[in-house]
């Protein structure tokens, strides 16, 4: 398809790709930290009144509005306040944050900043993912350039505001990226997800207040300021503001990360000349995953939906972490389930039964079913081990302490809806019906 | 007698990263730099043999077992020492879609060994998700990542590593 799709302003990808785009010196030609220097010349609450209004909601999956969560905090808490960016960027599927990390660090940092003098942190810890080795060392050396311009450190561009910022590196746990589990990481113990409420926001991180921002979240705040609330909720829908980085992946011709309109559709991501190119060798599609591994699968038919919150929950889905998985028609959607069901049995942090006894239990009757060796009720079994984990609908409503019982349950309770026959058919055949060649397009690796 | 953990400038390093991580934090929470502690003591060591566990525990004034718990529950930690070059393959859905299972094949067939086993030179892993999504199919030796993988460019990576 020739570019149809309404193609947006880029807010944050702007400078990737352009030279040395993670420099200060860079940033600072772009108008950088002109955001923060608007901040400083206001009131703590009018920084959180206008993210209110600029509609923000959080680019980490959970899509909660921003300004909200920062108002959450108590204002007259004796204890000192907290800042805790999450970078931990596990789900299968999602990559945009790595290239903010890469490109342009300091529009995370402004954010930082402004968010921080508007709530009374003074101390931030940026965690990463362990496997951004690359990635930690970017931030580093732009947090780096931000104390010697004296950003951070003991006075923010000459205002009597203290910061501190430090990197923390993960050591490969996808349950970090649960806002408790990582706060339960930076403070040195394994990656167990705390009870809600209290939520971090009155008891977090050392026992205080502390408010766990993404990474897109907070490279969103610079511009917010810089602009104004209401050109940043223009850029969006009615109840959420700006634009949104989706990753796209699996069988397209041009996979990668595209700053869309929230208006943009699935359709339009994987075909348009701008984004994904099509399919390739002339496959047609047949499912896509819309947001991140955990979020619902839709069939081909439902494809002409808008990547946006509240359209893709229309659907019964979800936009989550803005990855976009693409199957193609020679997919086995067996063994793509019994791909993402074996994540969530590694990654299960094994503190609650269902989760801990559940995914494992998936993954072996999935991989059983894939191999031929399924028997006649193992679909049933399947689907009632996921109802374990938490009953369909399950956003909210699991039985475990975090979500992640919710992401291992909700592929499997989608899979089976949608392409229950493929389930059968395996079962029916006593084999895999896609053979020794059931990825599509690139399962012919060399 | 046993054979010192350190070698003196290894020693210096550590004590000199030990102060620095300390300082990230409140004086009263000196167990909060576990993992940049162990990050530390890997990097210096290539694994955390039990001495530097102790060690570890010992400067943020926890106990061994604390120690040991956190490094059992995160994937990067070695607690068994693992070959010069570990190669950990994600064959999550993305990278499994543009052919990782079969690069992973290749791979055991190649260095004559299974995913999960250990010798000298390398320790061969499947993994989950990189991140590298949109670069895929992709793998990491050691730290690095590689991306966009293809037989001759595996084959070229592989023959680089001494």
């Amino acid at each position: 398809m020739a570019s149809t799709a309404k193609a947006v302003e880029p807010v944050i990808s702007a400078a990737w790709g352009k030279p040395q785009s993670w420099t200060l010196d860079s940033y600072r030609q772009r108008g950088g930290y002109d955001g923060l220097k608007r901040a400083l010349t206001m009131e703590p609450q009018a920084i959180i009144d206008e993210v209110k209004k600029s509609n923000l909601r959080g680019r980490g999956g959970a899509g909660f509005p921003t300004g909200m969560k920062w108002s959450f905090v108590p204002k007259d808490s004796p204890k000192p306040k907290y800042l805790a960016v999450n970078g931990d960027e596990s789900e299968p599927g999602t990559f945009k944050d790595r290239y903010i990390l890469e490109n342009d660090p300091h529009m995370m940092l402004e954010g930082i900043a402004i968010a921080s003098y508007a709530l009374g942190v003074h101390t931030c810890y940026v965690y990463l993912r362990g496997e951004f080795k690359f990635q930690a060392e970017r931030t580093q050396a732009a947090i780096d350039e931000a104390y010697k311009a004296g950003i951070f450190g003991k006075s923010m561009l000459g205002k009597d505001f203290q910061l501190d910022c430090y990197v923390v590196r993960g050591a490969g746990a996808y349950i970090c990226g649960e806002e408790t589990a990582l706060l339960e990481s930076l403070e040195g113990k394994k990656g167990w997800p705390r009870l809600k409420p209290p939520f971090p926001a009155v008891v977090g991180l050392f026992g205080s207040p502390t408010v766990v921002n993404n990474v897109e979240t907070l490279a969103s705040v610079p511009c917010i300021l810089a602009k104004g609330a209401e050109w940043y909720a223009k850029l969006g829908t009615e109840k959420s503001g700006g634009t949104h980085l989706v990753c796209l992946s699996g069988s397209v011709n041009r996979p990668g990360v595209y700053e869309v309109g929230m208006h943009t559709t699935i359709l339009e991501l994987i075909h348009d000349d701008q984004y994904g190119q099509g399919m390739p060798k002339g496959r047609k599609v047949k499912a896509v995953i819309p947001g991140g591994s955990s979020a619902p699968v839709l069939g081909a038919d439902e494809l002409d939906v808008a990547l946006e919150f509240e359209a893709l929950k229309m659907k019964q889905t979800m936009a989550g972490s803005g990855g976009v998985i693409v199957m193609d028609d020679a997919t086995c959607m067996v063994r793509s389930l019994w791909r993402v069901a074996r994540f969530y049995a590694e990654e299960s942090c094994g503190q609650c039964t269902p989760c801990r006894e559940g995914t494992p239990w998936q993954t072996r009757l999935l991989r059983k079913i894939e191999e031929g060796r399924g028997e006649p009720g193992d679909i049933d079994l399947l689907s009632n081990v996921a109802s374990s984990i938490a009953p369909y609908p399950p956003i909210g409503l699991g039985n475990t302490i975090c979500a992640l019982g919710d992401a291992a349950a909700l592929p499997t309770h989608s899979f089976l809806m949608r392409f229950r026959d493929e389930f059968e058919a395996h079962l029916r055949e006593k084999r895999c019906p896609f053979g020794e060649h059931p990825w599509g397009s690139y399962g012919d690796w060399s | 007698m046993a054979e010192p953990l350190f070698t003196p400038e290894e020693q210096k390093k550590f004590d000199a990263g030990i102060a620095e991580i300390l300082s990230h934090y409140p004086p009263d929470r000196k167990s909060a730099g576990m993992l940049p502690a162990l990050r530390l003591l890997q990097d210096l060591k290539g694994w955390l043999p039990p001495e530097g566990l102790r060690l570890v525990a010992k400067n943020l004034e926890v106990t061994p077992e604390r120690a040991y718990e956190v490094a059992s529950f995160y994937v990067m930690y070695h607690l068994k020492k693992p070959g010069k070059y570990v190669i950990d393959v994600c064959t999550n859905l993305s990278c499994s879609l543009w052919g990782a299972e079969k690069m992973l094949a290749y791979l055991e067939q190649k260095l004559g060994m299974t995913a999960g086993e250990t010798n000298e030179k390398f320790t061969l892993r499947e993994t989950e998700c990189l991140a590298s999504c949109g670069t895929a199919p992709c793998l990491q030796i050691n730290e690095d990542h590689h991306e966009r993988l293809t037989q001759a460019k595996l084959d070229a990576i592989l023959a680089r590593l001494s």
